[in-house]
């Protein structure tokens, strides 16, 4: 059974309907008791940092998904702002997050080289793939995924970056540290990219 | 560098698509969720259902075909018509949709858009405007006015300075629908459309014209438009989806590739 965290907010059935889709059984969920006996774990979503991790605290899962989950070795996946929390402390709402992985969330600058810059990025960039990993199986390097995001992690150790994309600037895509893996383009609105990442995670041996 | 939007409109009455796909052999072209799946399968880039059911029960309706076509497709799509509370909008996103489009109900109450970004996230919330070319005067910058009810009610509202309003109140997107090119295969208005683009920060998509391909590659450069609303130019069969994109990457514009990509049945 994977968990699809329910956090209160954000679109959670897209995620459970792309998998339904991939024939992989899912439960949407809030209580600890279900996402510790899950064999995987997906925190999805669309939202704030501060919304997000307020949330997460009231349910008494931020504890449950950095021990239970991240260090426990249960193969746990971020998406958008389910990347985002991972890290130390986000500059959206001056939030501090999970402490998953070392690192900041950053805004894009307005403007690079005099030039205004469109943010949020609403729509479909190239993701390079700069470190080799399974979750990327069957996808060809530079395909485009779907993004929305204002924000984009910096990891404190750039080992842990396994994707890029450029939108004025070069940002980190996709992360993955041991079990944890996350991506800040949304695999459940990706096309048959997404879905081919989302079915390698669901299959993926840690 | 993020790639131009090919996004395929399909206009709903009472849970049916009126204006029918004709070449289509193995789609019930009236089914939404089949249109939509088919559009998918071609590489749109997004989707955008129009409701344009005029009775008291269509809400009930849309949320039913929301709810099939988020069952079906794995891209983003939008809602629209007659969107006009908080209730609403949060219906149809709860139902599977990512975002939805606002038209005259913001308009009539421009807070609607302040709600929905605080409620929903910028993101989820496109202001659309349709918008009518007039005699230049005083208090009309874009030399365009916001028009409602299918062009039939100007507002009184300049085209630019409404886009503005809109990017200020929390809009995440802007629809730049002309009324005068909507239906002529004329090419989109691509002057008021990069007034805009210029002059907000955020995404900007051309609506209302497109009969060519050559009208999309003006729209995604002379334009500066973000996305592309197409209708008949894909509904009639004479410019599919992949070959709108084979012409412009040709022309050097970026799309996104579509690949077929699924793990076999195993």
């Amino acid at each position: 059974m994977i968990a699809i965290v329910d956090y209160k907010a954000g679109n959670l059935t897209s995620v459970a309907h792309a998998l339904d889709h991939l024939g992989h059984r899912c439960e949407i969920t809030d209580r600890p008791d279900r996402i510790r006996a899950a064999d995987r774990v997906i925190i999805p979503g669309v939202g704030a940092a501060g919304a997000t991790m307020e949330n997460l605290v009231a349910l008494d899962l931020a504890g449950v998904l950095r021990d239970d989950v991240a260090r426990a070795g249960k193969p746990f996946l971020g998406i958008c702002i389910g990347i985002q929390v991972l890290f130390d402390h986000s500059a959206e709402d001056d939030q501090r997050c999970l402490g998953i992985i070392p690192g900041e969330v950053v805004r894009f600058p307005s403007s690079v080289d005099g030039r205004p810059l469109k943010v949020p990025q609403i729509g479909w960039n190239r993701v390079r793939q700069t470190r080799p990993h399974p979750i990327f199986d069957g996808v060809p390097d530079n395909t485009h995924f779907y993004f929305v995001n204002s924000f984009y992690p910096v990891p404190g150790d750039p080992a842990v970056t396994i994707a890029t994309s450029d939108h004025g600037v070069t940002f980190t895509a996709a992360v993955a540290r041991d079990n944890v893996i996350a991506t800040q383009f949304h695999l459940e609105k990706s096309g048959a990219a997404g879905l081919r990442m989302l079915d390698n995670f669901c299959r993926l041996e840690i | 560098m993020i790639a131009k939007r090919i996004i395929p409109c399909l206009d709903v009455r009472a849970g049916k698509v009126t204006k029918g796909i004709q070449f289509l052999e193995n789609v019930d072209v009236g089914d939404p969720a089949a249109m939509a799946r088919y559009y998918y399968e071609q590489g749109a880039d997004e989707i955008v259902f129009y409701d344009i059911t005029a009775s008291n029960e269509r809400r009930g309706i849309m949320i039913d075909v929301v709810k099939a076509v988020a069952r079906d497709i794995f891209i983003p799509f939008s809602v629209g018509g007659g969107l006009r509370t908080l209730d609403d909008m949060r219906a149809v996103l709860l139902a599977g949709a990512e975002k939805v489009s606002i038209d005259s109900g913001a308009v009539r109450n421009p807070q609607i858009i302040a709600e929905g970004a605080r409620a929903f996230g910028s993101q989820c919330i496109v202001l659309s405007m349709q918008v009518k070319r007039g005699e230049p005067r005083e208090g009309f910058p874009s030399g365009c006015e916001v028009v409602i009810d299918g062009g039939r009610t100007p507002t009184g509202r300049d085209a630019l300075m409404w886009a503005r309003e809109g990017e200020r109140l929390g809009a995440g997107e802007l629809c730049i629908n002309s009324i005068d090119r909507d239906g002529t295969k004329a090419g989109y208005d691509l002057e008021v459309t990069r007034l805009i683009s210029d002059s907000v920060s955020i995404p900007v998509i051309a609506s209302g014209g497109a009969g060519e391909p050559i009208h999309l590659h003006e729209a995604f450069t002379a334009g500066a438009a973000d996305a592309a609303i197409v209708a008949s130019i894909v509904h009639y069969g004479e410019h599919p989806i992949p070959d709108l994109k084979r012409y412009l990457r040709g022309r050097g514009v970026e799309v996104r590739d579509t690949i077929a990509m699924e793990r076999s049945a195993n």
